[in-house]
């Protein structure tokens, strides 16, 4: 059975309910929510419909600046290391026997699905003075005492590499699978050493992949929400945290929407330019 | 082979990086008295027993597993006719539902959540379980729209073609010819969703925060009023009931091709 064209109205019945549902829950909370940004705050936390740019005025302080400067840093400095940490370690995957393959799978894939939340706390745990490493060495006899290593910039960085890295990995892992095999072996009969035939047959073959990936796990990371607040400083809130703290605790809700609407178009601009990429590579 | 011998360390390092934090809250989950401690004081697994027998716990537990049941199946139901859709029909302006559908997932997931809690304010549903339903079935309709896109491209249309010329109509061939092939795909990407719905947070804290408490809200609560062990028992009950799922769909489908490896090269 090829696809065919929709003959008449009633072809199209399937997609009624699915299309009705991403356009009244999606689309339309996306439509308020750019509505919001618009509106002006009362005092007491509700918002009246008008037409102001005073939210995104803000955009123009000093401390905002600072806060957007920084997310995308850290994004950026997250997004990098994971690439570094995952292309190696993908390679090697994408390359193992079947079943640790599964099970190398099985267990990034329960990682990735952890809530961040308890990414958080166990993060925080780890780092803690009373349950942290730093009680094993010292029982090593490496330390002196135990100390608490949160909140910190590095225990920020730290757990969101680990939220990232699965990600990455996985993002990565169909270019990786589908990576022609040849290749390799060409570079082996050409007398290319493992780590010479990796650096200069694989790397190259997937420049494309790598600075799309960049991008993808850039976006994951900016979206991280709750890390930089359960493990870093005030300095450390990033724009995600920022929103939420508006939105929930500062119940702001123009100002958070129009920070979600800054966030939206950063976003989205990065995803257009992968697809960008993609394309090309595609084409190539 | 120094290589072979680097690569082993270097697997090994991540396996480490991967594992430590899980450890460590496993470890803190069965110290005997109400403490932070590691490695732990005494064992006890009366924390884990304090999930079921706690009824802070016990509800928040409920309430998860009723939003990933429900929300799982949502997402399954708007994902499954818009796949078969892309798949039967030739129509590129619908593509954008497609779209549409893979937008949540790769937007930061504050940006849907903020959108919901605007969405849910404005029609006056706020705070409603059911909308916390709604909400994460759109955020991850992603996982089974694109399980099952990929679950029909798999499907040999010459098969499908057999039925039709034999006279077999669309609803026919749907439910004796591709609905066993698209089963497995079905599966994954129900569970998929359940186990993410199981462990998000955000979507759900905006939505229904202020009146239902999923676990994952429990345990951030917990974390900001003080340390309570239940929240090392219940992580850990979580990541044991994710490696789970992962595990049986690895164990009774095909995980590397689901995750877009594909068929012909997996030999």
């Amino acid at each position: 059975m090829k696809q065919e064209a929709p003959q008449g109205v009633a072809d199209y019945a399937p997609i009624v309910f699915p299309g009705l549902m991403l356009l009244v829950f999606f689309v339309l909370p996306f439509g308020t929510m750019i509505a919001v940004s618009f509106f002006r705050r009362d005092q007491g936390g509700f918002y009246t419909p008008d037409f102001v740019f005073s939210n995104y005025e803000r955009f123009l302080s000093p401390f905002f600046g600072n806060v957007l400067g920084f997310s995308i840093l850290l994004a950026v400095a997250v997004a990098i290391a994971c690439v570094a940490l995952a292309l190696p370690f993908t390679f090697t995957l994408s390359r193992m026997p079947r079943r640790p393959q599964v099970l190398w799978l099985v267990a990034l894939l329960s990682v990735l699905s952890l809530s961040e939340v308890i990414i958080g706390f166990a993060w925080s745990t780890l780092l803690s003075r009373t349950a942290g490493i730093t009680n094993i060495l010292v029982s090593m006899g490496l330390m002196d005492a135990p100390r608490a290593l949160v909140p910190s910039l590095g225990a920020v960085l730290t757990a969101m590499i680990y939220q990232a890295f699965p990600y990455t990995v996985l993002v990565m892992y169909p270019a990786l699978v589908r990576l022609d095999p040849t290749l390799l072996e060409a570079a082996k009969t050409l007398g290319a050493s493992p780590l010479q035939a990796f650096f200069n047959v694989v790397v190259p073959a997937l420049r494309n992949t790598l600075v799309a990936t960049v991008i993808m796990v850039f976006v994951f990371a900016l979206g991280s929400y709750l890390l930089p607040q359960i493990l870093g400083r005030p300095s450390h809130w990033t724009l995600s945290v920022l929103i939420t703290d508006q939105a929930v605790y500062q119940s702001n809700m123009p100002f958070a929407s129009a920070m979600a609407v800054l966030l939206v178009l950063l976003s989205l601009a990065l995803v257009g330019l992968t697809s960008m990429i993609g394309r090309k590579e595609n084409a190539a | 082979m120094i290589a072979r011998v680097l690569n082993r360390i270097y697997l090994g390092v991540l396996a480490i990086f991967l594992a430590a934090p899980l450890i460590i809250v496993a470890g803190v989950s069965v110290n005997e008295k109400q403490s932070l401690e590691f490695p732990p004081h005494g064992f006890s697994l009366s924390w884990y027993l304090e999930i079921f027998t706690n009824a802070e716990w016990r509800n928040a537990l409920w309430a998860s597993l009723g939003l990933a049941t429900f929300s799982a199946a949502l997402a399954v139901a708007v994902a499954f006719p818009l796949a078969w859709f892309g798949w039967r029909r030739f129509a590129p302006w619908t593509r954008i539902f497609q779209l549409l559908g893979v937008a949540p997932f790769v937007l930061p997931p504050v940006i849907t959540a903020l959108g919901l809690l605007t969405f849910w304010a404005t029609t006056g549903f706020y705070g409603q379980a059911w909308t916390a339903i709604i909400s994460h079935a759109i955020f991850f309709v992603t996982l089974p729209l694109v399980t099952l896109t990929l679950g029909f491209s798999s499907i040999d249309r010459s098969v499908v073609e057999a039925a039709s010329t034999m006279g077999a109509k669309d609803g026919t061939v749907l439910r004796t010819v591709v609905m066993p092939l698209i089963v497995p795909y079905l599966i994954s990407g129900y569970a998929f969703t359940f186990v993410l719905s199981l462990n998000e947070y955000i979507i759900a804290y905006m939505t229904v925060g202020f009146t239902v408490e999923t676990l994952p809200i429990k345990i951030f609560n917990a974390l900001r009023y003080g340390y309570t062990p239940t929240m090392a028992s219940a992580t850990v009950l979580f990541i044991a009931l994710a490696a789970l799922v992962f595990g049986l769909i690895a164990r009774f489908g095909d995980l590397p091709r689901l995750l877009g490896a594909s068929a012909a090269e997996e030999g």
